[in-house]
């Protein structure tokens, strides 16, 4: 798409990670950031951090080019073929330098997942704006943050890396480093009070609340079905509608179901967070999940499920409740480690109003809407801050564990890689769809133990946005250029797309959109008092007209027109003025005309108004009526009419105002 | 002329049986839907024949909105709903459409039960009438059809209960339903926007209260609780089951624990239990500090408050007891008080209102010798206490209210007509707005004047606004455009826009006037004196001299002829178009008047 300046809406790609957005959009004076997504797969480059002395990790040999020269073995470690930096692991933020972020006036955030580089964006770019996002997302985005930060707080690492970050030594490095990007971007973990700091700027908001933005734009959150308070959000102004669409499910799990009508007739549709495992079905995964855990149980081995606290996990266990008993399970005990697991388990019972039907109803009852409450008064699920402390007493074999962080480099997880990765007995089960699997387990090869994959991943696929974009029917589409072709490793599955007309138009990191949108109208409030002056007038059967005379006020982006002040009375008792001062304004402009006068009621009425000995002559193009006492000529043609006479102002009038009587005025 | 027509069916001059009928913009609302404590006959519920002697509830209502689950305004609802038939929506929060069909069987279940009424609602139809629930959260704005909308307001004066704005284009009114402007022990205060409605419906029980500080009437029940316990009396504190009793618990409970006292502390089993679940499910709706530390410890679960058990109260040395209900005039709280008011050292706290006629309403007006059924006499020596804690806004708080949302004008309703009378003397003078106290069946009108929203085409708005910043943009510039009605939807665009839009061609009228002037010279000076003339007298306007001779004054056109007959005289023709009409006009007089003398 050619960028046009013409356009009226621009949008600034600051993530190239289609499911951790971080957009931009400028619209009507407004600057808004939608979503905040952290991309945190950059870690799988780094060596876990081990909560228990790891002899295994900290004796991995340094790595050295191939030539021989050794300067970066402090940096760099080598596991089973594989290259990792031995460092604090970091994120990579959205883009920082694309558009100045002090700019921007709002970032509105869709679900806890795309809130995580909130921290990085509100503390360190000069942003004074302010964050809206429903309660859930802030709640249970804050114990995301928390758990991340106490994750890498727990294990100091003195160490950190950044000659391995040197353009000319990361070409030398092998795959994946070699081809990692924006690696000089990358940052370490924000702290607890960045977090804390970033979360008090934000407003709280309920779904279909419309929030008005300097008063020329609203935003609008509608539930997305995806997790507790996940939301899409509608940017609209009186005759502009941008629907952002980002992580939306339409399968009944456990959040209030995707609000999809509201999304209908907009301008453009901005399409992130699909699924990213697309040819996997969620149910089917929940079953495999169910059956894999059973087996490994019932033969003696441990699972270790590597989680988020929060999310599916609600799901999982709610499966396991069922399960259970019917698979022989009830002596199993089943551990949630996480710092943040009892907030987690405590906060999903009071979003009552935030769940679908089934669990809110239950809340009416009055009983807990998940039934892991019951899970834990029957001591089946424990739940543990971490592995200190009370949990190594309570702790039992086999078991079935909980606990993060899923990209398996820091957290409790790492803690049972080590534990159980050398018995085939065991099994890690991956249920979190946002790292590979087989990345995430490579500093800990050689490994016995199981592992399956059950990635668990509600949000659309393709086969649904095809039918959901042909149900709100958007005039164009926006996505990212990952869904506008396959798979690269399932390049055949031309199904793996968005198919749409117009097709999508795509973005990538870095890049500006000029969006195909131009505004053509603006709300504007006709007072009362002018409305009652006003005087229609049919054209066309349904169609009227108005000429409107008024004064227009602007203030805080709002229009106002009002009547035109009254014409104030001539004061004759003041001394005449001087002629220049009773020149007419001739900014007061008249309407414009349109008709056509017929000739012969024309004549009819100036005889009717006492006009006398007039003469019609026909011409080419109409006719000439001839007021041959008056001197008086008019002429009349089909879209015009010339009236030429002698300076005498009264006949003047007198005959303009009978021309008129003919006309429409505009 | 547009209107917006408030009739109170209950709750006008009184408290009670909240019912208020409002018509916005052609669109019926009912605001509540409530029963009388005081009446036990028809009175009980609002008069829903002055909707239905010209027709059905449901063709007249568009929404009903239910405040919170307070029986005074939403005991009818069934009545309404299935017996008398309205089959539209109902609005209310969540936690009032959980606890809302809960206070409503026990409701009916005294009531029938009981008292043994026919004819009253059953439970089945409870059930019929929740099913006509739609549920809103705070903020959300709810679009009833295509033109109203509601939105929901926090208002603290119970779990769940809310405010509504009621909303149709540019015409909103305010329904403030009970609130309360001061955070108490479990709820927060109300809150609402500058929404400028057209008219604030408040509620003024307290409309000539100030009330002292909470601190204080909170330091006054802890100490006479604390006080009878040390001496060994019961302690029987009547509540509801919802609202009061979870705050007294609170306190007392944080009290139980400072002091660290171990006298057993009860509340009746049942209701009361199950609301503390409700509580701790919908602890969003709760204050801020209890959100914030309700992970590390649910306010609602009580360490020291245990179940009480009907056997509990004949047990030997001091306690204090919750049971319900509120004002003792049946079940649990009353059979506790028929075994213990015979003991000086006991004591009953009256944490809220009674009704005429109840035992409650008996005690506190001094009546110590109670007639019981069966002729019994019952004596009561213990002694009794009021101590207001319900949550309702005093007269400061009201005051505070009407300054925020800035209405154009105020009703009162839910108040005592005297009360009212002070506080709308207040408000009207404070505010400068009109406040109103309808009676029950009363109407006023307000007339309004709703601006119209159209849509102005971008370009007819940029024009006007580039020029409105230009400095000579003194005097109050005319904006010029047509209105196009087409269906429903009004759009404002030039004048040359809707011509071409229409596929219309203007029509061009043309003036060109004679004007003689006494000149001899040729026609070629005689225009050059025009020009300089007009040049020296025109000083804001283009004035040109072309080189075909003629002279333009922006867009009119002056050529000087010959005269046909006359040398001596010349002839101006002047022509301009029907939009240059005035300055047209004003040359043509102008030049009439002859040209000055040429300098020599």
């Amino acid at each position: 798409v050619p960028n046009n300046p013409k356009s009226d809406m621009k949008l600034y790609c600051l993530s190239g990670h289609p499911t951790l957005p971080c957009n931009v959009l400028k619209f009507k004076s407004t600057t808004i950031m939608l979503d905040c997504g952290l991309d945190m797969t950059s870690t799988l480059n780094f060596l876990p951090l081990p909560l228990v002395q790891s002899p295994r990790l900290s004796n991995l040999p340094g790595w050295s080019l191939k030539d021989g020269s050794v300067f970066l073995d402090k940096e760099l470690k080598e596991c089973s073929g594989h290259v990792f930096v031995d460092s604090v692991p970091e994120f990579c933020l959205p883009e920082t330098e694309l558009i100045d972020l002090s700019t921007v006036d709002v970032i509105l955030i869709s679900n806890y997942h795309c809130m995580m580089a909130l921290p990085y964006i509100t503390e360190h770019t000069g942003f004074t704006g302010t964050v809206y996002a429903t309660e859930p997302t802030v709640q249970i985005g804050r114990l995301l943050m928390e758990e991340l930060v106490n994750f890498i707080e727990r294990v100091p690492k003195a160490q950190s890396a950044s000659l391995w970050k040197n353009k000319d030594v990361q070409r030398l490095l092998p795959s994946p480093l070699k081809d990692a990007v924006e690696v000089t971007t990358w940052r370490r973990c924000y702290t607890m009070q960045e977090v804390n700091s970033a979360l008090s700027k934000i407003q709280l908001v309920g779904y279909s609340q419309k929030i008005e933005l300097f008063g020329a734009v609203q935003v609008t959150p509608l539930s997305s079905g995806y997790a507790l308070g996940s939301s899409n959000w509608i940017i609209q102004s009186h005759y502009e509608k941008v629907s952002y669409v980002s992580g939306s499910s339409l399968l009944t799990t456990h959040p209030q179901p995707m609000d999809q009508a509201s999304l209908k007739n907009s301008d453009v549709l901005l399409l992130t967070g699909l699924t990213q495992i697309p040819t996997a079905n969620p149910d089917g995964m929940v079953g495999e999940f169910c059956s894999n855990l059973a087996l490994t149980v019932r033969n003696g081995g441990n699972v270790l499920v590597p989680c988020y606290p929060s999310g599916v996990i609600y799901d999982l266990l709610e499966c396991l409740y069922q399960y259970i008993d019917s698979a022989g399970l009830s002596s199993i005990p089943f551990y949630f480690i996480s710092p943040v697991a009892n907030s987690s388990l405590e906060f999903s019972q009071i979003f009552a109003e935030w769940l679908c039907h089934n669990k809110q109803s239950k809340v009416y009852l009055p009983e807990p809407p998940f039934p892991h409450a019951e899970l834990i008064q029957t001591n089946k699920l424990k739940h543990y801050p971490s592995i200190h402390g009370d949990f190594s007493n309570d702790f039992r074999q086999p078991c079935v564990v909980f606990t993060g962080h899923p990209s398996l480099r820091c957290g409790d997880v790492v803690h049972f890689m080590e534990l159980w990765g050398k018995s085939s007995l065991n099994t890690v089960i991956f249920t979190e769809p946002d790292f590979s699997y087989l990345e995430a387990l490579a500093p800990y090869q050689p490994l016995a133990m199981k592992c399956v994959y059950c990635p668990i991943d509600t949000r659309l696929n393709f086969i649904q946005v095809s039918k959901l974009l042909k149900e709100v029917q958007p005039l164009h589409v926006v996505c990212p250029e990952q869904y506008t072709q396959p798979p690269p490793a399932q390049s055949h599955r031309m199904d793996l797309m968005i198919d749409c007309q117009p097709p999508a138009m795509s973005y990538r990191r870095a890049e500006v959109l000029a969006l195909p949108f131009k505004r053509r109208y603006e709300k504007i409030e006709i007072m009362p008092e002018l409305a009652d002056s006003l005087v229609p007038m049919e054209i066309k059967p349904g169609i009227s007209l108005a000429t409107v005379s008024a004064v227009l006020h602007t203030k805080d982006n709002k229009h106002i027109l009002q009547p035109p002040p009254r014409p104030t009375q001539p004061t004759s008792s003041k001394k005449r003025k001087r002629v220049s001062e009773d020149v007419p304004d001739c900014k007061v402009l008249k309407p414009l005309l349109s008709g056509s006068i017929p000739v012969e009621q024309f004549v009819q009425t100036l005889e009717k108004h006492g006009f006398s000995d007039i003469k019609v002559e026909d011409t080419a193009k109409g006719h000439i009526v001839l007021l041959q006492e008056a001197e008086t000529l008019i002429q009349l043609e089909e879209d015009s009419t010339h009236i030429i006479c002698d300076n005498d102002e009264t006949l003047r009038v007198r005959l303009r105002d009978l021309v008129l009587k003919f006309l429409q005025k505009f | 002329m547009p209107e917006i027509r408030v009739t109170p069916l209950g709750a006008g001059q009184d408290v009670g049986r909240s019912c208020i009928l409002v018509s916005i913009a052609g669109k019926n609302v009912m605001l509540d839907c409530g029963m009388h404590m005081g009446y036990n006959d028809d009175r009980r519920f609002p008069d829903f024949s002055y909707i239905t002697q010209s027709g059905r509830l449901t063709d007249f209502l568009d929404c009903v909105i239910i405040s919170h689950f307070h029986l005074d305004h939403c005991g009818a609802l069934p009545y309404f709903s299935e017996m008398v038939g309205y089959d539209g929506p109902i609005y209310m929060t969540h936690p009032t459409q959980a606890i809302c069909p809960i206070l409503l069987e026990d409701y009916r279940k005294i009531a029938v039960d009981k008292k043994g009424e026919a004819n009253f609602f059953t439970s089945q139809m409870i059930k019929d009438c929740m099913k006509k629930v739609v549920a809103v959260h705070l903020h959300q704005t709810v679009q009833v059809d295509d033109e109203l909308e509601i939105k929901a307001y926090y208002a603290g004066h119970v779990l769940g209960a809310a405010m509504f704005q009621i909303k149709v284009g540019s015409e909103s009114v305010v329904y403030t339903g009970d609130y309360n402007m001061t955070p108490d022990r479990h709820l927060g205060a109300a809150w609402i926007d500058k929404c400028r409605p057209n008219l604030l419906i408040t509620e003024s029980t307290y409309a000539t209260t100030i009330r002292d500080s909470k601190r204080c009437r909170e330091r006054d029940f802890l100490k006479k609780v604390h006080e009878t316990v040390e001496r060994g009396g019961k302690v029987l504190i009547p509540v509801f089951a919802l609202g009061r009793a979870q705050e007294l618990c609170i306190l007392l409970e944080t009290f139980w624990e400072r002091m660290n006292l171990k006298v057993p502390i009860y509340f009746s089993t049942g209701l009361t239990e199950k609301a503390n679940h409700y509580y701790k499910l919908f602890i969003t709706w709760t204050n801020q500090k209890i959100r914030k530390t309700f992970v590390q410890r649910n306010m609602f679960e009580f360490k020291h408050i245990k179940a009480f058990d009907r056997a509990f109260a004949d047990n030997p040395g001091p306690m204090v007891v919750f049971a319900t209900p509120g004002m003792l005039h049946a079940g649990q709280s009353l059979q506790i008080f028929r075994k213990w008011a015979g003991n000086e050292k006991n004591m009953v706290i009256m944490p809220g209102y009674c009704v005429q006629g109840t035992v409650g309403h008996k005690i506190l007006s001094g009546q110590r010798k109670l007639e019981m059924e069966g002729r019994q006499v019952l004596e009561v020596k213990m002694q009794v206490e009021y101590m207001s804690f319900s949550a309702h806004a005093d007269a400061k708080g009201i005051m505070q209210l009407v300054g925020q949302a800035e209405p154009e004008s105020v009703l009162l309703v839910h108040g005592e007509a005297k009360k009212m009378e002070f506080l709308r003397q207040k408000i009207e003078q404070e505010f400068r707005v009109s406040c109103y106290m309808p009676a029950n069946g009363e109407t006023v009108t307000l007339p309004t004047s709703p601006s119209i929203p159209v849509g102005i085409s971008l370009g007819l708005l940029k024009r006007e606004m580039a020029q409105g910043l230009l400095p000579e943009a003194k005097k109050p510039r005319l904006l010029h455009g047509t209105l196009i009605m087409k269906d429903s939807s009004f759009r404002l665009v030039s004048s040359e826009q809707a011509l071409k839009e229409l596929g219309l061609t203007e029509h061009q009228l043309r003036f060109t006037c004679r004007v003689h002037l006494q000149d001899t010279r040729k026609e070629q000076e005689t225009a050059l004196r025009v020009y300089s003339h007009l040049k020296n007298t025109l000083k804001d306007h283009c004035v040109q001299h072309l080189p075909d001779g003629s002279v333009t004054v922006e867009s009119i056109l002056i050529q000087a002829a010959a005269h046909s007959e006359d040398p001596g005289t010349k002839v101006l023709l002047v022509s301009w178009t029907y939009q240059d009409e005035e300055l047209g006009s004003f040359l043509t007089a102008l030049l009439k008047n002859g040209l000055p003398q040429a300098p020599s």
